[in-house]
């Protein structure tokens, strides 16, 4: 398709001009290509193997990262944990702004009783904080990965409902959806190409700054021994088993932070530059 | 040429759910089959509403409260929605006031054309085709590159035509036009008039005219229904509602227009007052509050359309009767 590939080109051609956007799009690279390595298992050593002698080790040729109390290489361990915390967010997230999305629109376009239907119940779930539902949710599901990422998708769904209600509301008030209806499109199809492509700007956006905090809330869920369990490492339980060695092995700590702090920046600044990229009145400034 | 007429409306009454306002009432007129028909009324009396319960689209918290609109042998009141789509777009259409915004931004046009298609016939291959013809007809120049161009690449006029495009596509029997000239200039005005007039004398379609703008209709139009606060308050041939309106609120709308004949010193007269809303009329004459010639008689009773000699008249004293 001809003009799909413009329309990408386009946009990317406007993205690539946000200076935030580009420096959010190479710091998420390299994370991925991070986590990537694990994938394929190019870490130097295996994330739990033990090596007794080499008991909190500072950086060095041999461990870059260090070692933990264990004699766990930090940085094989670090590109591991970065792995499970974007394969529990993404999971998290795609489920969210899935059925948030589909909702969202559902609610703004029918309105009526279902309006109200969707809206009080995500108005239930916004009304706890996002960490405790989430340490619910997962206290009742168990520890697997995907029951991690089921409970923050859980948790972010009603930020996507709202994000893509809001703007159906504006948009099917327009006077192109009006003449849609007049002119016999089916609802489906006015929802579908008529209305998602309208709204679909912020929904975008939404989800790059979604990712970011659901990669803190897991790694706020490990902090707390709720999300990934040990040995397996991931990024919020290797800040929380390094909390008490901080003081003396600062390597076990600095490092997994660094690169969750590195991903969310990332994907914050990639937030940035898709809000600027997608928004025609930006563009044209 | 049969007699039954296209698109009858018998006694059509809408109001508002809540509180109820009565605000269109008692309204009745046709539309014969090739035959344009005028609406013409101040904004709030009625005649958007009335169009958009033909096409089953009133706004939420108004509804039908009597009457019926047959079309085509079907009363339109009783279809479901599914039905009622399938007429819209396919059979009748309707084009609309403000042109800016009736065009999806994110959507090439030719795209957008070629949605009419596939939400009625579907698309074949000779659709692509369909929609340049059509673009070309309307007067859009360079058809391939406006297939590929957003809306906003258009001028008012420019999109105003494109939407006539979209409404002819797939040649309904009834075109709705709702004061789709208001938002132009002059001069575009008469081109889009001149285009419309052209197209559907050359698919023999009805029409349905709606504007308070009785200059734009006189050309346009072979029959016109002036409504006043919810009701028809005259109708007949537009020759003859031109040489001698019987109404006074047609008289005083007529009188209200520029003419080319008078010199350009004088001063337009203008009807005195404001329109009355139609829920606040009660048992009286909508227009009593403004008209010279009232008498007590309309203050206290709701003039029926009568017909007298070729255009009937709602009112007890009528212009041109003893």
């Amino acid at each position: 398709m001809r003009n799909k590939e413009e329309k990408v080109k386009g946009a990317l051609h406007y993205y690539l001009q946000s200076t935030s956007g580009v420096v959010g799009a190479v710091l998420v690279l390299l994370m991925v290509i991070v986590a990537f390595c694990s994938i394929f298992g190019i870490t130097p050593y295996d994330p739990v193997e033990q090596h007794v002698e080499n008991i909190l080790q500072g950086p060095s040729t041999h461990f870059w990262f260090g070692t933990d109390e264990f004699g766990r290489d930090v940085f094989s361990r670090t590109l591991e944990g970065m792995r499970r915390s974007l394969t529990v967010s993404i999971s998290a997230v795609t489920f969210a702004a899935t059925l948030g999305v589909s909702f969202g629109i559902l609610a703004g376009y029918v309105g009526k009783w279902f309006d109200q239907l969707v809206t009080r119940i995500s108005d239930v779930f916004f009304a706890f904080p996002a960490i405790l539902l989430a340490l619910a949710i997962v206290a009742s599901l168990g520890n697997d990965w995907h029951d991690t990422a089921l409970a923050i998708g859980v948790v972010y769904t009603p930020i996507f409902i709202r994000v893509a209600r809001g703007p159906v509301l504006t948009v099917k008030e327009m006077d192109y959806i009006k003449i849609s209806r007049v002119l016999g499109f089916s609802s489906i199809r006015i929802l579908r190409k008529h209305i998602f492509p309208n709204v679909f700007a912020p929904i975008v956006v939404q989800v790059a700054l979604s990712l970011s905090w659901a990669i803190l809330t897991e790694s706020g869920l490990s902090f707390l021994g709720l999300g990934t369990q040990p040995p397996t490492p991931s990024l919020g339980l290797m800040v929380s088993e390094a909390q008490p060695l901080a003081a003396f092995a600062w390597w076990t700590l600095v490092f997994p932070s660094l690169f969750i702090t590195i991903v969310v920046v990332g994907l914050n600044l990639v937030g940035d530059g898709l809000r600027d990229a997608l928004d025609p009145a930006r563009r044209s400034s | 040429m049969n007699n039954e007429p296209l698109l009858s409306v018998f006694d059509l009454g809408i109001a508002t759910v809540q509180d109820p306002r009565t605000l269109v009432n008692s309204v009745s007129f046709h539309i014969n089959s090739g035959e344009a028909v005028g609406v013409v009324g101040e904004s709030g009396s009625g005649k958007t509403l009335s169009a958009l319960t033909i096409l089953g689209l009133l706004p939420r918290g108004v509804e039908v409260i009597s009457g019926e609109i047959i079309f085509g042998g079907k009363n339109l009141l009783n279809l479901n929605s599914e039905e009622l789509r399938q007429i819209r777009g396919n059979e009748i259409a309707m084009i609309y006031q403000d042109p800016m915004t009736a065009l999806n931004p994110v959507m090439k046009l030719g795209k957008q054309l070629l949605e009419v298609i596939a939400s009625h016939d579907g698309i074949n291959t000779n659709s692509e085709n369909q929609v340049r013809d059509l673009l070309s007809e309307v007067g859009i120049p360079d058809v391939n590159r406006a297939m590929e161009s957003y809306a906003h690449e258009f001028s008012g006029g420019m999109r105003q035509r494109i939407m006539i495009a979209m409404a002819l596509l797939l040649s309904p029997k009834l075109l709705i036009a709702d004061e789709p000239t208001t938002a132009l200039d002059v001069t575009i005005q008469q081109q889009i008039l001149a285009l419309v007039s052209d197209a559907r004398k050359k698919r023999n379609m009805s029409m349905l005219w709606i504007t308070h703008d009785l200059g734009v209709v006189a050309n346009l139009v072979n029959r016109l229904n002036v409504m006043y606060a919810g009701r028809i308050v005259e109708s007949g041939s537009v020759e003859e509602i031109f040489r001698k309106p019987k109404h006074p609120y047609t008289a005083g709308l007529l009188s209200s227009l520029p003419t080319s004949t008078g010199t350009n010193r004088e001063r337009l007269t203008s009807i005195s007052g404001v329109p009355e809303k139609p829920w606040l009329v009660g048992n009286s004459c909508g227009f009593a509050a403004r008209c010279s010639r009232a008498q007590s008689r309309c203050h206290n009773e709701i003039p029926q359309l009568v017909s007298k000699e070729e255009n009937s008249v709602a009112c007890f004293f009528p212009l041109g009767s003893k």
